[in-house]
């Protein structure tokens, strides 16, 4: 178990990066810690497999040195590393049985055969596959292969860090829920340093203890699931984490208010003037639909009700907006006004958040 | 839905049967009809009953084609498929050379066979031939027109270099289905090279080599052409498979009724084998769907 570090990372898959776009994988400086789990998030192509790959020793990066502990791994090959992996799609022995593949990673390594036994006893009845281990692999679901994969990731206590990549893409929705809670389970247990990719939002935010997001290439935010909910340090943070994404609406700043096509905006501190584009951020979970002179006022396009809550779709001066109402209330017919919640208001510029200059809310958090 | 019952329809079924019957079964029952009498010329027969059958059952020159041919057939494999896996194995897997490789390979399957015979009779010969002449330089006494074992050597080499090229495009085609995160999860295990060959290619394999394997076997169970263009059978009956010793007993001696209960036996063990290997990848199938 080690801790990671990413100095000054850089990859591209071209053999001469000029431009910006260049790069798969822009500039990286970061800390991981022992024992935590971590997830990886982003949409497909912004460069998680890449920093994955990185990190497994599949790829070399362009630039910069990857350290786990105070070792420089860069250039050492997956084994030396000794990572463990799961991949997307199940990779299992198909001429062994489920008990041999698990014991695969332990024998090639000359353990003894009595832990080796009772090691793979353990780790089948962690998976839940005691009752088919003198099967053998082929034949068998991808359920059941995938969770052989993840057993194989597993069955070595000594690994630096586990990587999934994707691991639950093949999975039933049903056994993914019990799948994550018992990867979650077994890093509570272990305290293995875990790395997990991911597309999925509530996959990242339930299994992981720090989710790092990213976009183009570009590491955005690295924090708790609360950070990047309350306050997302991109744009891209705020429309791809929540259900509907956080809203956004071009405007001018002055002080503490912001200025929407004519209408005042309060925040929660004072900013100074601004250049670039601007725009603030607001997740629907803090807008209030309100009838009367006070709040924004918008054209309602639907409602839909999915179930715990109401979505209010709505537009202001051609952008969208939407509101999380809550459960079986009524919308009064003359409500066409929303309202923010001051301290929820985030600022952005060029899509990166600003701080206030002082604010109640942080100048709380010094305080503690 | 309610089943629709037209027994008209099995008239759809005729010209599949006319074909059939004109490719296929007239031309075996003429085989049939030929195994069971005996003719002495001038289109007069006379029913023989099983006698021509119980002769090739019993028949010491049968036996002998037919253990050279098990013997060559096994050779053969025991060479080709093996070799072919290592060929495939040690072909690059993508770029320029891996399309130099394949065309490579495919040249020596796109040769007539009689053409493959003359080339390997010419090259074995010691006056003009480029091996012949070498070997005879080299001070090793070389002649397969006279020598049996220089004359299965010969054939051997020849079916070698013809047909091992598509051993190695069956597997190199398995071998690049494999999918990379398997290597990658491998090298994780630590693996040996040897186990990921045991482990993982060779399994994902499994369903080609199948075919290869049938193939070669039927090939090599009926080869003609190469042998007897380039030893005729010889020296003596040496290199007489079944088909060599089916055309010599046919045409040679005319022997019309023991060659054709010959032919129908040749048949039948063809017909076995293909059952036999048709059971075993329907089976894997099954089990690899399960």
């Amino acid at each position: 178990m080690a801790q990671i570090t990413l100095d000054n990372l850089a990859h591209s898959y071209l053999p001469y990066p000029s431009r910006d776009d260049d790069w798969a994988l822009k500039q990286l400086d970061h800390v991981w810690n022992d024992g935590e789990a971590y997830a990886l998030l982003g949409a497909s192509g912004c460069g998680k497999s890449t920093l994955l790959n990185i990190i497994s020793g599949l790829l070399v990066p362009t630039r910069g040195r990857i350290l786990f502990g105070d070792q420089d791994v860069t250039r050492q090959d997956t084994v030396e590393r000794n990572i463990a992996q799961v991949f997307q799609f199940p990779v299992v022995y198909d001429t062994m049985s489920v008990r041999d593949n698990l014991a695969f990673p332990l024998r090639n390594r000359g353990m003894d055969p009595a832990y080796i036994a009772a090691r793979v006893q353990k780790v089948a009845h962690m998976i839940g596959m005691e009752a088919t281990l003198g099967r053998k692999a082929r034949g068998l679901t991808a359920d059941a292969k995938q969770k052989i994969s993840l057993g194989r990731g597993i069955v070595r206590e000594d690994v630096n860090a586990i990587l999934f990549d994707e691991p639950l893409t093949v999975i039933d929705p049903h056994m993914k829920w019990e799948l994550r809670t018992q990867l979650k389970a077994l890093h509570n247990e272990f305290g293995h340093t875990m790395i997990y990719v991911t597309h999925d939002q509530t996959e990242a935010l339930t299994f992981a203890d720090k989710v790092v997001v990213m976009h183009d290439g570009r590491v955005v935010q690295l924090g708790t699931p609360e950070e990047l909910f309350d306050t997302p340090e991109h744009t891209f943070v705020g429309y791809f984490i929540g259900s509907p994404g956080m809203n956004l609406l071009d405007a001018d700043i002055s002080g503490n208010t912001a200025h929407c096509t004519g209408h005042a905006i309060p925040l929660n501190g004072h900013y100074k003037a601004q250049n670039g584009k601007i725009q603030i951020g607001i997740r629907p979970e803090f807008v209030s639909l309100v009838s009367g002179q006070e709040g924004l006022p918008v054209t309602i396009r639907r409602i839909e009700d999915v179930g715990r809550h109401q979505i209010l779709r709505a537009e202001f001066a051609g952008q969208p907006i939407n509101a999380i109402l809550p459960e079986g209330m009524a919308v009064p017919s003359d409500a066409n006004r929303l309202k923010f919640d001051p301290m929820r208001v985030n600022v952005y510029v060029d899509d990166w958040r600003v701080k206030p200059l002082h604010s109640v809310a942080t100048s709380q958090k010094e305080a503690v | 839905m309610d089943k629709i019952e037209n027994n008209k329809a099995w008239f759809l079924v005729l010209p599949v049967l006319l074909l059939v019957a004109f490719s296929a079964v007239i031309p075996l029952m003429t085989v049939v009809n030929y195994s069971v009498q005996d003719t002495f010329g001038n289109n007069v027969f006379f029913w023989e009953g099983l006698g021509w059958f119980k002769e090739v059952l019993t028949s010491s020159r049968v036996h002998g084609a037919l253990g050279r041919q098990l013997a060559f057939s096994a050779i053969i494999l025991a060479i080709q498929i093996p070799l072919g896996i290592a060929i495939a194995l040690c072909m690059p897997k993508r770029g320029f050379w891996a399309s130099v490789c394949l065309v490579l390979m495919s040249l020596p399957l796109l040769i007539p066979w009689n053409v493959v015979g003359t080339i390997w009779q010419i090259l074995g010969r010691t006056d003009i031939g480029l091996l012949g002449y070498t070997l005879d330089q080299l001070g090793i006494s070389w002649n397969y027109a006279r020598n049996p074992v220089h004359a299965w050597i010969i054939v051997v080499v020849m079916d070698v270099w013809h047909w091992t090229s598509l051993v190695a495009l069956l597997a190199y085609a398995g071998l690049q289905s494999i999918p990379q995160a398997y290597y990658q999860a491998a090298k994780i295990d630590q693996a040996s090279r040897w186990k990921v060959f045991r482990y993982i290619e060779l399994p994902k394999m499994q369903g080609v080599l199948l075919i290869a394997i049938l193939l070669r076997f039927m090939d090599s169970f009926m080869i003609y052409t190469e042998p007897f263009v380039v030893t005729g059978g010889g020296p003596g009956s040496a290199t007489s498979f079944l088909s060599i010793d089916l055309v010599k007993m046919a045409l040679g001696q005319f022997d019309l009724g023991p060659a054709a209960a010959f032919s129908i036996m040749y048949f039948l063990i063809i017909l076995l084998v293909s059952w036999v290997f048709y059971t075993v990848m329907t089976n894997i199938d099954k089990a690899e769907g399960k």
